[in-house]
């Protein structure tokens, strides 16, 4: 009896039949791209990590719906410190070559453009040109980031992650680096970990499907209404403490986290590259609650509710001019709610998210100065709804519409859909191999954003340069990637 | 290239490869409880969870076969451990259920738990596709298992003393550790290595944790290796018996190991060592 699984021994039949697909796709593709100025690639933010597979033998698919996005058994195994909780989860069980390491690149060809980007009248500039609003388009192989990932157990119930990960030109920074003391006292509901870790968020930015410029973010995470000097993304990796706990079977979570007011930041900086500005030296709070519902043959149905309470500084104590300190720090918040619902093969993931930020940090105004005319404290509404059609474990298609408004400007005076933003993406993803060794993706994606009077968040959710623009101007960016996205 | 173009290729390519999921379709069912498992929708989640160990036939011949010990289970044979019926019979869907939500200790065989009762129940189903067995035979009747007696010092002594007669220690140890004479000639149905159960190194065994798992055990045997069915050899309350002394062999705080401990420590000096030379293991 022979089922025929495109896996394994198998694989090599599937791999020759799609590849005439892939092939074609590819190169229908490639062929007509424009040329004009580069953006950068994002760096990637998601983490499959195939050392766990090597370590206990179980295909990539065991622990994701589609890598790296986590199953409900993939977030047991992360709940429980990357441990099977089968009394062989302890390093000393495993062979002694064995060493918890992958990394993750993906090579692409992508196209990129964005609309209304200031460009010289006359290209090269020079006498008598101007600055006119034009579309600048780019397209051509390229490189990702690249994640070069250790995580495991140093004994049981003790686990670590080390995360040192690159832009596409090999810039190096910590993106996650902690220790996690798991099970205290036996007990699944007291975990304790210590370190710079991704916010315990329901649908991750960090483990999700989408590569592009424009798709591999979610807007709403790295959101602030325009002329804020907030810096917070809710998608951003912090730095602190969190205390988390879980049910047997992960179906009630909960997560108190207590991080630095810094982004994130090392070296008492709020970033993790040299030259950033210093941080201040308050500290945010992270909720995260979410519970499962057994939805019988429709698969596992979960909700949360998340929020973040954080201070930024809105001035610096200064040496000559140098900022040393961040001082006059004012409050934000963000609050909302998310779920992850499966009818059978489909995924839906919506999420709703509210912010606000306190009237100084939304007019970049420092609070030992008054504030301009017409300045109130700004909020804004937004989510997204994703929805993932797995075909197989091996193929699955991808599709997100995301939407924000600013609720209370900045300033009076500004237009009320100044800053909205609305986003699509869709892709697929196809794994011809899923080992319990390595895995390989091949991934195609069109993502397109429009954001008033504002650059676009695309890219590595810092957005281009601020353009001199009409804040009613609207700018489109879009971006349409093909790439092998491999993993071992 | 314009827009147009590129979102007709993209969707071209989406159709061919959404086009090459199907496959054939299976009419085994199982049922546990309320809930009726298919072996179609299991196919999928075999696929997703199994097949890396277990094969895509079910032969225990997966891509990461070779390198786990103890090997996993070969489905076409239809012979589990973990059964609530007699043995040489099949399973009942219900133990084949606990198996997968339990998973088995001190193996690469997780918990599966995370996975929702459904489909769990569906997984069932889809693994008895694999072995003609499941059209052919019915799942023996799970035995009965009488009420605990209680967990006395002459309960825990007796226990001992059939801890010694039956020859439990040639296997598992005089003291439990799994290093008895025979233990390192062991080998499965399938001629491959296997240790027996240590009880030092912890609180669960392969089929469970409970004392009525315990009695279970070796009621039932476990199929297709050397632990056999006890069924035909002991009355029932000798059962209870050596359950109550087999935990305290365990580290465990429980009332067998708090009435040994005491005992031993008034009284260690007079009992006779389990094992070849001992004639009655007794007290």
């Amino acid at each position: 009896m022979s089922r025929s699984f495109p896996i394994g021994a198998n694989a090599g039949k599937w791999l020759f039949v799609n590849s005439i697909l892939v092939c074609w796709v590819l190169m229908l593709a490639i062929v007509g791209g424009s040329r004009t100025p580069a953006q950068a690639m994002p760096i990637p933010r998601v983490k499959a990590i195939p050392a766990f597979a090597r370590k206990y033998g179980l295909p990539c698919s065991a622990c994701h719906t589609a890598w790296p996005e986590l199953n409900n058994f993939g977030q047991v195994f992360r709940d429980n410190g990357y441990q099977l909780m089968n009394d062989r989860d302890s390093p000393i069980w495993q062979n002694p070559s064995y060493f918890p390491i992958s990394f993750r690149i993906t090579p692409i060809w992508h196209r990129e453009s964005t609309s209304n980007q200031p460009v010289d009248s006359i290209p090269g500039g020079g006498a008598g040109s101007t600055t006119v609003p034009g579309t600048v388009t780019q397209a051509g192989f390229d490189l990702s980031g690249m994640d070069l990932w250790s995580a495991g157990t140093i004994y049981k119930n003790i686990s670590f992650v080390l995360l040192p990960s690159s832009d596409p030109t090999a810039v190096w920074h910590f993106e996650s680096a902690f220790i996690r003391f798991d099970n205290l006292k036996g007990n699944p509901w007291f975990n304790l970990k210590f370190g710079r870790f991704e916010l315990d968020n329901l649908i991750s930015e960090k483990r999700f499907l989408f590569l592009s410029n424009n798709g591999g973010i979610y807007q709403i995470y790295h959101y602030n209404v325009p002329g804020s000097s907030n810096d917070f993304g809710y998608g951003d990796n912090q730095i602190g403490v969190e205390m988390a706990g879980h049910s047997k079977n992960s179906y009630t979570r909960y997560s108190v986290a207590v991080v630095s007011s810094n982004e994130g930041g090392v070296n008492f900086t709020t970033d993790v590259v040299p030259g950033a500005a210093p941080g201040n030296r308050t500290y945010d709070v992270n909720l995260a609650f979410s519970q499962a519902f057994n939805g019988g043959s429709m698969g596992l149905e979960r909700f949360e509710a998340f929020s973040y309470i954080g201070q930024r500084p809105s001035y610096y104590q200064t040496s000559a001019g140098t900022q040393l300190v961040g001082l006059g720090n004012g409050p934000f918040y963000r609050v909302g709610f998310a779920g992850d619902l499966f009818l059978k093969k489909l995924e839906l993931l919506p999420l709703f998210m509210h912010g606000h930020d306190n009237v100084y940090l939304g007019n970049s105004t420092p609070s030992n100065q008054p504030l301009p005319s017409g300045a109130q404290a700004p909020s804004f509404n937004g989510g997204f709804l994703e929805a993932h059609y797995y075909v197989n474990p091996q193929l699955v298609f991808l599709g997100r519409f995301e939407k924000i408004n600013v609720g209370t400007q900045a300033n009076s005076a500004n237009p009320s859909d100044y800053g909205n933003v609305t986003a699509y993406a869709v892709g697929y993803r196809w794994y011809p191999i899923m080992f319990s060794r390595a895995g390989l993706a091949f991934h195609n994606e069109y993502a397109i954003s429009k954001s008033i009077g504002i650059v676009p968040l695309s890219g590595d959710g810092t957005g281009l340069p601020p353009l001199p623009l009409p804040n009613s101007q609207n700018v489109w960016s879009s971006s349409l990637l093909i790439g092998f996205d491999f993993a071992f | 290239m314009t827009l147009k173009n590129m979102l007709v290729a993209f969707a071209l390519g989406s159709m061919a490869l959404l086009s090459a999921g199907a496959g054939p379709g299976f009419a085994q069912e199982s049922h546990i409880g309320n809930l009726t498992g298919h072996a179609e929708s299991g196919k999928q989640l075999y696929r997703r969870y199994c097949v890396g160990c277990h094969g895509p036939d079910g032969d225990s011949n997966g891509e990461n076969a070779q390198w786990i010990d103890p090997k996993p289970r070969d489905f076409t044979l239809a012979t589990f451990k973990c059964r609530s019926t007699p043995t040489g019979t099949l399973p009942t869907d219900q133990d084949l259920y606990n198996a997968v939500e339990r998973g088995f200790v001190t193996t690469n065989m997780p918990s599966w738990r995370p996975l929702t009762p459904q489909q769990r129940a569906d997984l069932v189903a889809f693994i008895k596709t694999f072995s003609p067995r499941w059209k052919t035979d019915k799942a023996g009747t799970p035995i009965t298992i009488p009420a605990e007696t209680p967990i006395t010092l002459d309960s825990i002594q007796h226990g001992r003393v059939l801890f010694q007669k039956m020859e439990c220690w040639k296997c598992h140890g005089a003291a439990g550790h799994g290093d008895g004479p025979s233990a390192a000639t062991l080998t499965d149905s399938k001629d491959n290595p296997i240790r027996p159960y240590n009880f030092a190194v912890g609180s669960r065994f392969k089929c469970g944790e409970t004392n009525q798992d315990l009695y279970r055990i070796f009621m039932t045997g476990l199929d297709g290796t050397p632990m056999p069915s006890f069924a035909d050899v002991i009355q029932p309350n000798d059962a209870w018996d050596l359950v109550h002394f087999l935990r305290t062999l365990q580290p465990m705080d429980t009332k067998e190991a708090e009435i040994w401990k005491a005992y031993v420590a008034a009284h260690g000096a007079d009992l006779k060592p389990i094992g070849p030379d001992s004639a009655g293991g007794g007290k």
